[in-house]
């Protein structure tokens, strides 16, 4: 079992809105993880759209990802990808 | 978010903050259910449920938005079924159920508020623009969940909410009794519109004719009224916050000081009495009109028993509310003001037709003698009433004797059959009428001859008399109470009345403006009926100054050749005799 944590910044332009917001919680449902999100002191299920929305993440802002679980190195590889991309058209 | 100030015209004065409701955008209105605790798992069994018609609805849209706009427009359907799985919302929702007991719909619907209410606030426009996805699931999710005649139902309207609307129909207004509405803002009106008089009698402040209120404000907006000066404030700042909590202190304060005056009479210095009496629009209102101090009821508006229903009021229905409000009103009286429909007063029952202008057409008196079987109908009530207290009868918008005359031809059968009848009324019960068309000043001095008293209704009056639409928000600045025409037709009014030996009062909105009441007396107004809430602030003017300032002042005003010159100037001499 491992725990990994990586601070990433949001690149893409309109910030984590409701698109790539879903794209998320869809690309964790793909791993056998527990993710969560935080902005600050605020920390959210990666699994929870809502709670994702709710964090307010425009571009720019640093969110510190934490993944929990057997495929945590390859879970968080993905999500490194998914938040270097810049414009919505290329993380669908 | 930066706050935004928009400009209307004051209606009612006051200071309210809250959230807005908007009432014309198709808001979904969420009653407060409580459940027993063996309901609680068939209303979680029901939330579900609703969900999964939800998501079953979403992913039927989303298939078809494929098809017709390709996979990309499709995309945003995603978020939304993610919303409707989404954990924290669900486990809300059913923890909600389970700790509070309330029915399904009221949990989510505040669950989802506080989601919709967090968006909103986001720096973001692009995020705070998730708020109107957010919603929007929800209305899908809420209409699983209740039955759909009951989503825009008024009566099940719950906090204390500041209504934002287009306008206020008369009949709306019904629904605004004995609910905790904080304040009212509307896109048209004037300063008579029936905004202003529903805002007036609750006590809550209104500003109208604001344009587009309806399109600035969201629902949910924190916004604060200030009817004084006409302004509202949408999402204010902290400081104008702080600033409108102070002012509202203020005015409480300033109400507090002026309840003493609730037992004394209106009397001026030079010790002469003015009745001050109360308008009045449901028999509910009664309490609240005899709390401020009301002698009487100069105004009893009966349309509002005839509207929000489809059938006609019945006699024993009539009789009910009018004898009701002759006992509780004792000792004092009541003036019940025959039908005033038209205009844009509209009822279900009757098919009245659409005049091109609604105004000069089959409105009030016109309908009635139109109507004989509706009128006689009030009257019988009205008549049957009038022996448990103390009861006046007034006509609306008679333009003269012809009318008149007809209107009482017809009185006389409804006497006549009641005596057949050996029914008991009130023999000696005084009919007076209504003076708000320029006509009936005009030929005051034959009408005082028939009339047992006059009522002035400076709201048509007013209209009438300078050809203004009261309720269109691009003519209110000519809507001018103290136009020289204006004030000579009431002076004409009072003088013809008084040459006749009988009592002329005022039962407009002019009468519970402080400034044009000091006018109205020096003029010679022998009562004031204006809402109650207005009452213990005229009563306090009249029991500061002396009539024969008052008389002196009105004779100046009355040579002034402007509404504005005439304002100027009474404030300046108001100022002189009034505490601050």
């Amino acid at each position: 079992m491992s725990k990994i944590e990586k601070d990433l910044v949001v690149l893409n332009k309109k910030g984590l809105h409701a698109r790539p917001a879903a794209f998320f919680v869809g690309l964790v449902e793909k791993f056998d993880v527990t993710v969560t999100l935080a902005n600050g002191s605020d920390v959210v299920n990666g699994k929870s759209i809502m709670g994702i929305l709710m964090l307010g993440a425009v571009v720019g802002t640093v969110l510190k990802v934490t993944v929990e679980g057997l495929e945590a190195p390859v879970a968080m590889e993905e999500f490194e990808k998914f938040f270097s991309k810049q414009e919505e058209e290329l993380i669908v | 978010m930066s706050e935004i100030v928009l400009k209307g015209i004051p209606a009612a004065p006051g200071i309210a903050y809250g959230p807005s409701f908007i009432l014309d955008k198709g808001e979904f209105i969420v009653p407060k259910r409580s459940i027993s605790s063996s309901e609680i798992d068939s209303e979680i069994a029901r939330f579900e449920e609703a969900i999964n018609n939800a998501r079953r609805e979403i992913h039927n849209l989303k298939s078809k938005i494929t098809q017709d706009m390709g996979q990309d427009h499709a995309r945003i359907f995603d978020a939304h079924l993610l919303v409707l799985q989404d954990t924290t919302l669900l486990n809300g929702v059913i923890t909600g159920i389970r700790d509070s007991k309330s029915s399904a719909e009221y949990v989510f619907f505040n669950v989802i508020k506080k989601f919709v209410e967090a968006f909103a606030k986001m720096p973001d426009e692009y995020l705070r623009e998730r708020a109107s996805d957010v919603s929007d699931i929800s209305k899908r999710v809420l209409k699983h969940l209740m039955d759909e005649s009951k989503l825009h139902d008024l009566d099940s309207l719950q906090d204390d909410l500041i209504i934002v609307s287009h306008d206020l129909s008369p009949s709306d207004a019904v629904s605004m009794y004995n609910k905790k509405i904080k304040g009212f803002l509307t896109d048209i009106g004037g300063r008579t519109s029936h905004t202003a008089i529903i805002a007036k009698s609750l006590g809550v402040p209104a500003v109208v004719g604001l344009k587009d209120a309806t399109l600035r404000i969201s629902n949910q907006d924190y916004v604060i009224i200030d009817g004084q000066k006409g302004l509202v404030i949408i999402n204010p700042s902290a400081s104008t916050k702080e600033l409108y909590t102070k002012e509202q202190h203020k005015i409480t304060a300033s109400l507090e000081k002026l309840d003493d005056l609730k037992t004394l009479p209106a009397q001026t210095l030079d010790g002469k009495n003015i009745a001050i009496l109360a308008n009045l629009e449901l028999p509910s209102e009664i309490p609240a009109v005899l709390k401020y101090g009301a002698e009487g009821i100069g105004l009893f508006r009966t349309e509002f028993l005839y509207m929000n229903r489809l059938d006609l009021p019945s006699e024993e229905e009539q009789y009910k509310a009018y004898s009701q409000v002759a006992q509780e009103i004792k000792p004092f009286g009541v003036t019940i003001r025959t039908l005033d429909l038209g205009g844009d007063k509209f009822i279900s029952s009757v098919q009245i037709p659409k005049d091109m202008t609604p105004f000069l057409g089959c409105r009030a008196i016109r309908f009635c003698l139109e109507r004989p079987d509706i009128f006689k109908t009030q009257m019988r009530a009205i008549l049957r009433a009038s022996v448990h207290g103390k009861i006046q009868m007034m006509y609306p918008m008679i333009s003269g004797l012809g009318e008149l005359r007809q209107a009482n031809a017809i009185l006389n059968q409804v006497k006549e059959s009641l005596r057949n009848e050996n029914i008991s009324f009130d023999e000696d019960i005084k009919v007076g009428i209504m003076i708000e068309v320029p006509a009936a000043v005009m030929t005051a001095e034959s009408l005082a001859k028939e009339s047992d008293f006059f009522s002035i209704g400076t709201n048509d009056l007013i209209q009438y008399t300078l050809a203004v639409d009261r309720v269109n928000e691009k003519t209110a600045h000519l809507y001018e109470p103290t136009h020289p025409a204006v004030l000579k037709m009431i002076q004409k009014t009072i003088d013809a009345g008084h040459n006749e030996g009988i009592h002329v009062s005022l039962c407009g909105e002019m009468a519970s403006d402080p400034l044009l009441a000091f006018l109205l007396l020096g003029m010679g107004i022998d009562e004031l009926s204006m809402s109650a809430a207005s009452i213990l602030i005229v009563k306090r003017m009249i029991r500061s100054i002396k009539l024969q300032d008052a008389q002196h002042t009105s004779y100046e005003a009355m040579q002034l050749v402007t509404g504005q010159e005439v304002e100027e100037f009474i404030d300046l001499k108001l100022r002189k005799f009034l505490p601050s």
